[in-house]
């Protein structure tokens, strides 16, 4: 399995890079860690004629952690983001998903934006974005946008980027301190894809009800996505276990999973449940033990 | 094209097309076919060397992309004179039989203890279940690795007793 023949250039600014990727008209790729498009140009299910590399590109490598949430540049590997301790409160359903991203040799490559452009429906850090909604920002010769991650998904390795796009990092609301979640999944191989897998979170008021509840699953659909139906079941509710088991019913319903060489769409469809269930039930009882902390 | 990077601490300059991996640039070209390569898709680890640091695979990497930096592949984990205390161990081990993995085993292996010489026996099996080996059942690999930790300044090798599972841990997670 060899790689179909490509140019290769590696730029020293991003504004060199746009105006390759612009000049190229469509028959460029940028190359990053490439643990994703080399797998890809090795099945030779694309073939560009040049690829360009980042690797030069200062500035997109940052984890920024503020009072408006997390950023991560495009650059950022899986090992960055696994060695940062500030996520684990800044960000807790990324710094859970991470431990599932990978193994360890592609953990020292992978890059945020090369995971988020090649939009894989099972991996992981697709779903925390949908799951935490999270902005993608791009850039172009063009100029920049911005893209809801609910937005940025069109299908299996299908993005709203425009060939003359790049991903320039990806940007998280700011986590309210009681905020409690947790992440799910199943793999046949740890750091294989998942079969899949679920980010759940949700607040609790004063009255100990859930709101604000998000559940986002990957492996589940051809793209991540988060289960309105199945979220609305446990708002304004108690997170107990009557309605946990509710809202997993809605989410098993309200998934269209296909069948593959890994699993059944039924099996897909159980695992769901089951996930969604158990990640729920995790998160509330995060809830319990703050809310027994305040008094 | 031209890149130019070393190689196990020496200088290397070469001609590669950029489609060429840095797998086949190191066997081929280099002509260092120590580093084996087994899936070229990035599944199996086979061919997992050092770069700068940090255990990659160099099937999922191109040579153009090593410009000036520094690879390191099972051939230098030891001079000719005699195995590294990582490679005595899994000799002692038994820790490979047909041998196809271990090129990878060893540089994944010796990158995790370089960094982490108190790794746990959970965390040595969650870095290596990235790389397949279809002979050994991977009990002597991780008892080898256990037993190589006290080498890069960790813990005196006690047997893991691995053949029941990840608790019968060694303390020492440095995770």
């Amino acid at each position: 399995m060899k790689p179909p023949q490509f140019e290769y250039a590696a730029p020293a600014s991003l504004s060199e890079a746009l105006a390759l990727l612009t000049a190229s008209d469509g028959e460029a790729k940028p190359l990053a860690g490439g643990q994703s498009l080399m797998p890809v140009l090795a099945f030779r299910l694309a073939s560009p004629s040049l690829l360009v590399d980042l690797r030069h590109i200062p500035g997109l490598d940052r984890i920024e952690v503020g009072a408006d949430g997390v950023r991560l540049g495009a650059k950022v590997r899986w090992r960055d983001i696994e060695r940062d301790t500030r996520l684990a409160t800044a960000l807790p359903p990324l710094a859970e998903a991470i431990g599932h991203v990978a193994h360890y040799q592609i953990r020292n490559r992978g890059t945020v934006g090369g995971s988020l452009a090649h939009a894989d429906p099972a991996a992981e850090l697709p779903g925390i974005a949908v799951a935490c909604d999270a902005m993608i920002e791009i850039a172009s010769s063009r100029g920049t946008r911005k893209v809801a991650a609910a937005d940025f998904f069109e299908g299996a390795l299908t993005t709203v980027l425009a060939s003359d796009e790049l991903i320039t990092a990806i940007a998280f609301p700011a986590w309210p301190a009681g905020r409690v979640s947790a992440f799910e999944e199943l793999a046949r191989r740890h750091g294989d894809f998942a079969m899949a897998g679920t980010a759940v979170w949700f607040d609790v008021d004063r009255l100990g009800h859930a709101s604000n509840t998000h559940i986002g699953v990957i492996g589940a659909s051809d793209r991540p996505r988060r289960l309105h139906a199945a979220e609305a079941v446990l708002n304004g509710k108690p997170a107990d276990a009557t309605s946990i088991a509710a809202a997993a019913r809605a989410a098993a319903q309200a998934v269209d999973p296909a069948d593959d060489l890994h699993a059944s769409a039924a099996y897909r469809r159980n695992l769901i449940e089951v996930l969604v269930e158990r990640a729920l039930t995790r998160a509330s009882k995060q809830a319990d033990s703050a809310v027994k902390g305040s008094h | 094209m031209k890149v130019s990077f070393k190689v196990n601490g020496k200088p290397v300059a070469t001609e590669v097309e950029p489609r060429t991996t840095l797998s086949l640039c190191l066997r081929d070209n280099l002509r260092l076919t120590g580093t084996h390569v087994g899936c070229e898709h990035g599944v199996c680890g086979a061919c997992t060397v050092i770069v700068d640091g940090d255990a990659v695979r160099s099937c999922l990497t191109l040579a153009v992309q090593m410009e000036g930096c520094d690879v390191v592949t099972v051939e230098g984990l030891s001079d000719e004179a005699a195995l590294s205390p990582l490679q005595a161990a899994f000799r002692r081990h038994n820790a490979l039989q047909c041998g196809f993995c271990t090129p990878g085993m060893l540089t994944t292996a010796h990158a995790l203890l370089s960094e982490e010489p108190n790794a746990s026996v959970e965390r040595i099996r969650e870095v290596l279940s990235g790389n397949l080996c279809r002979c050994t059942g991977y009990l002597p690999i991780v008892e080898a690795v256990l037993d190589a930790r006290a080498a890069y300044g960790g813990p005196a090798y006690q047997p893991a007793d691995a053949g029941h599972g990840a608790s019968h841990a060694s303390a020492g997670a440095a995770r």
